[in-house]
């Protein structure tokens, strides 16, 4: 029995924990994180969804949404996802330079990715969209405003994975870190492949 | 003893079988990509292209497409234990449902009023 708990509880010398399952309980508990996300998001998305048409005041969804340059943020985002997963193969291989390289670029697309919603977002305001000037503003705030700091943690996460990757600093399997950052990074990605449609794309 | 150590074996090898799943190759990525941007192209060309009665269709199957190609490949959700996906789909189906629910809610109680 103790023999068991010892041989559940080592380290296997490769930084990966030794678990009952044979699966990394990092990489079990991001997914749990990212299905509780689902969560969250299709909240805020159910809510987008009923109250774009309350518009007592202000403008409509069509009259202010600029859907070629949002459309250009959306392709930074989907390339940053590019640049993730060669960042996430790179590690894998033990590749730190490169590993680097790709974290920088998937933090500056992103980085431009914030930028543009910065840019909307006062656009918006200038044209009469405020937080409480209807329901449709308010729940398309809340909604990509959530995703935009979601996107913003995630920049922080990498730039960090970054810095600790150069300080050899992280401390186990280094390839499961850059996995770990990757899976969040990806799952801010295709949450905005749906806001894309259901918001901007399909018309109220 | 000799169970545990087995045990352990078995786990540490399940671990690092796990781990050298690398999924596609660079270059399979950069074609994953090249897709994905493409089904972006024709998304948002439905925006200046009149699709009539194809026009919601196309744009569900094309953000459903895209969503399952992200987290197949980009995620390894496809080559990964299938645990994950089931952790992953539950919390997908569980918000799906929270949205059916609430927009059945609205159209059956708030227009009765």
């Amino acid at each position: 029995m103790a023999d068991t708990a010892i041989a559940h509880g080592h380290d296997s010398g490769h930084g990966a924990h030794v678990t009952s399952t044979g699966l990394s309980n990092n990489k079990l508990a991001m997914w749990m994180f990212l299905g509780s996300e689902c969560l969250l998001f299709g909240g805020l998305i159910s809510t987008y969804m009923l109250y774009k048409g309350r518009v007592n005041s202000g403008p409509q969804p069509d009259q202010i949404f600029d859907i070629p340059f949002t459309s250009v943020s959306s392709f930074v985002l989907l390339m940053s996802s590019l640049t993730m997963v060669l960042a996430v193969s790179a590690a894998q291989r033990k590749d730190d330079r490169n590993t680097n390289l790709w974290l920088t670029i998937t933090a500056l697309l992103g980085a431009t990715f914030v930028g543009g919603q910065v840019y909307e977002f006062t656009a918006f305001y200038r044209e009469g969209l405020g937080f409480t000037t209807s329901l449709f503003g308010s729940s398309f705030y809340t909604l990509t405003g959530f995703h935009g700091v979601h996107v913003s943690v995630g920049i922080i996460m990498l730039m960090a994975l970054v810095g600790m990757i150069s300080r050899n600093r992280i401390p186990g399997n280094k390839a499961e870190s850059v996995e770990l950052v990757g899976l969040y990074w990806h799952f801010v990605d295709i949450v905005w492949i749906v806001i894309f449609t259901l918001v901007y794309l399909i018309p109220s | 003893m000799s169970t545990a150590t087995d045990h352990s074996a078995t786990a540490d090898h399940s671990t690092e079988h796990a781990e050298e799943h690398h999924g596609a190759s660079d270059k399979q990525y950069i074609v994953i990509a090249l897709i994905l941007a493409a089904l972006t192209a024709i998304e948002v060309s439905t925006y200046y292209v009149d699709f009539g009665p194809l026009f919601m269709p196309t744009l569900f199957v094309l953000m459903t497409v895209k969503f399952i190609v992200v987290v197949s490949y980009f995620m390894h959700l496809k080559f990964d234990n299938k645990l994950f996906s089931y952790l992953f789909y539950t919390g997908l189906i569980l918000a799906l449902a929270v949205y059916i629910g609430a927009l059945s809610t609205f159209k059956f109680f708030l227009q009765k009023g």
